[in-house]
């Protein structure tokens, strides 16, 4: 290399240096932190000893009986399975709810596109935590729905729907928080797709069920995966819906690592739990980004 | 040539309006015209003047605001687009980029429930008939702006449609390419013998492609016609300026007939046939092309003078001024060569190319 390519090559480095040290500080800095708890030994009064030990991750899997045998215990597994089809129901149902809702947005108007659309980002304004007990009124006994339902005489006064703490309770609270990301997305991708490419459709013999599903699903489909990756990855993770409106009764990852560092002072196991949570997630971005490019290349 | 004169497309008294109160704008006004099956029909005029707003009207994509479409005596307007039997080539093609070039072509076939075979057969005949069917596998990307025009054509054709619209198909290709595809859609159409309806602002596409012409400005049709009509016999100013080069010449009548003589303001007095609802000493305007003016050496005292001298190759393009009149000439190389800037030169306007020209 030539000596005007290493200048070159080192004012790019002086350049990114603010994107390494935002990097380095508040991404790869705390993810190292998170390893290295999550192989240290625990310390029963919260944080760890400076000791290798591995049983965050085996107790993920194994429990120690009276015996001091090794035995097989499935009920992380069952919390982490649970918390993957949660996340995959609420992902589903935000899809389904948001993609006629940006198609919709996307129909409209100038003005009016910008009004709907600052409507869906309005939520984002007040604090989840606010909004998610708002919920517990709305479904809870007594609660806007039950008195709603008492009222025009679907229910009796005296009986309960026994909405709050149930895994519907808990999805209801997950789509409410996350759908709007679902939808910003698949309303940008809407935008870009060529009118004149539904008007071509539409010409050569396409029914409005054959727009969609022909035309519009399969030229969206970037915004589609993009906005169910930002649903579906908080939805893994998140704690305040399922504390709030399930109890706490059906444990999920986010409140299991929650209880782990907040409560059980087990702080190698939560971070171990953490880990999985995090090599889960990539290994559905890395699926997705090979599914993107193949789509980038076709398209 | 023969053209059956069954009516392909009846437009009557269709006006479009876009927008409403004040704000609305008048695309189209009370157009009146048919087009006869298995024609080259072609709508000219400047852009904005509502050509593809017609076009539109009878692909389905815009509501009419009044008046009636009709297509082999069927009404057309209250069906929406995918129930007509019309299909489109889009300007920019619109082709679908996440299917490949079989599938764009077979779109219209699947749509309509063919079975696959059919669909199969169907598609690889149209590709074939543009001559694509090596690029079948491809994607709409990764071909060039004359094969994505193949493509559109032949995804249009594909289901047969009753009529082909087509929206300035040509206006994105390169010059060469665009004189190649004239001829190659002039030849599709006859080979297929679907009636097209071809949109357009080039009065050179439409002189050599079209059976007939329509000339379309500020929303109304100003004359229909063929190419030989149009050319030579222009309804108005506005389609004598607009299709090729025009010289309109103020002149009083002093005579009318058959044989009627008008004067002219560049001093000449010509014998042209003036009907008889002008009386003499009416205000007229003659019309004639700059290759029907024939010149003269100067025998003394002539009124022109050569102002501006163009060579063209196969022809030379003269200004003239003529008495204080600016009168263009186009004219064989051999008949000019003796002529130079500044030169006195006489002028003719020949009885039968000269005519008088509505404002």
């Amino acid at each position: 290399m030539n000596i005007q390519g290493e200048n070159k090559s080192r004012n790019n480095l002086i350049g990114l240096l603010p994107l390494w040290i935002v990097m380095g500080v508040f991404m790869i800095g705390p993810l190292i932190v998170m390893a290295f708890v999550s192989i240290m030994e625990s310390n029963s009064y919260g944080g760890i000893h400076l000791k290798f030990d591995l049983s965050g991750y085996r107790q993920i899997l194994f429990d120690t009986n009276l015996f001091d045998e090794m035995e097989f215990n499935p009920a992380y597994l069952i919390i982490i399975g649970r918390s993957f089809l949660l996340a995959v129901a609420a992902t589903i149902i935000s899809l389904i709810i948001g993609f006629p809702v940006a198609y919709y947005i996307s129909r409209q108007k100038d003005s009016v596109k910008n009004i709907l659309i600052f409507l869906v980002t309005i939520p984002f304004w007040t604090n989840l935590l606010i909004r998610t007990f708002a919920w517990i009124i709305i479904l809870g006994k007594d609660g806007v729905i039950e008195n709603s339902f008492g009222f025009i005489g679907i229910i009796d006064d005296d009986d309960s729907l026994n909405l709050m703490y149930t895994n519907t309770a808990i999805l209801i609270g997950l789509v409410y928080s996350y759908i709007p990301l679902m939808v910003l997305p698949i309303y940008s991708s809407m935008e870009k797709l060529d009118v004149r490419l539904i008007e071509a459709a539409s010409d050569l013999y396409s029914t409005r069920i054959n727009l969609i599903f022909k035309i519009i699903l399969p030229l969206t489909l970037p915004g589609i995966i993009g906005g169910s990756i930002l649903v579906f990855v908080p939805c893994l993770g998140a704690f305040i819906a399922p504390d709030l409106l399930g109890g706490g009764k059906k444990l999920l990852l986010g409140s299991l690592i929650q209880f782990q560092f907040a409560y059980a002072r087990n702080w190698p196991f939560g971070a171990a739990i953490a880990m999985v949570l995090l090599a889960l997630i990539v290994t559905i971005l890395y699926l997705n980004a090979r599914v993107n490019r193949r789509h980038e290349q076709n398209a | 040539m023969k053209i059956s004169k069954t009516n392909a497309i009846e437009v009557q008294n269709v006006t479009k309006v876009y927008g409403s109160g004040e704000s609305s704008v008048k695309a189209l006004d009370n157009a009146n015209l048919i087009i006869y099956d298995n024609e080259f029909f072609t709508l000219l005029g400047p852009s904005g003047c509502g050509k593809t707003t017609l076009l539109r009207l009878i692909a389905g994509f815009e509501d009419i605001t009044n008046g009636r479409i009709n297509l082999f005596n069927e009404e057309l307007i209250s069906l929406p687009p995918n129930k007509r039997p019309v299909n489109t080539v889009f300007q920019q093609y619109a082709l679908f980029p996440h299917l490949n070039v079989f599938e764009n072509v077979a779109f219209g076939l699947r749509r309509l429930d063919k079975d696959n075979d059919f669909v199969i057969k169907r598609s690889n005949e149209v590709l074939e008939l543009v001559q694509m069917q090596d690029y079948a596998f491809r994607r709409p990307n990764q071909l060039s702006g004359g094969q994505q025009q193949r493509i559109a054509l032949a995804r249009a054709l594909a289901p047969e449609p009753k009529v082909l619209l087509l929206d300035e198909p040509l206006s994105a290709l390169d010059l060469k390419l665009r004189q190649a595809m004239r001829v190659e859609l002039k030849t599709l159409q006859k080979e297929t013998g679907i009636t097209f309806v071809f949109v357009t602002h080039d009065q050179e596409e439409a002189l050599t492609m079209s059976d007939r012409i329509a000339v379309i400005n500020q929303g109304s049709i100003q004359q229909i016609g063929n190419p030989e009509e149009i050319y030579e016999k222009p309804s108005n100013q506005f389609v004598a300026n607009f299709i090729g080069e025009a010289n309109l010449i103020l002149g009083k009548c002093e005579k009318t007939g058959i044989n009627g003589i008008c004067k002219l303001q560049t001093g000449h007095k010509i014998s042209i046939n003036i009907p008889d609802k002008f009386n003499k000493g009416d205000n007229l305007t003659i019309f004639i092309r700059p290759e029907r003016i024939k010149i003269n050496k100067s025998k003394g005292s002539s009124l022109s003078q050569i102002q501006e001298f163009t060579y063209l190759g196969n022809a030379a393009h003269i200004e003239l001024l003529s008495n204080g009149v600016s009168v263009n000439a186009t004219l064989p190389i051999d008949k000019v060569k003796n002529f130079k800037k500044g030169d006195k030169i006489e002028i003719e306007f020949p009885k039968s190319f000269a005519q008088i020209i509505n404002t």
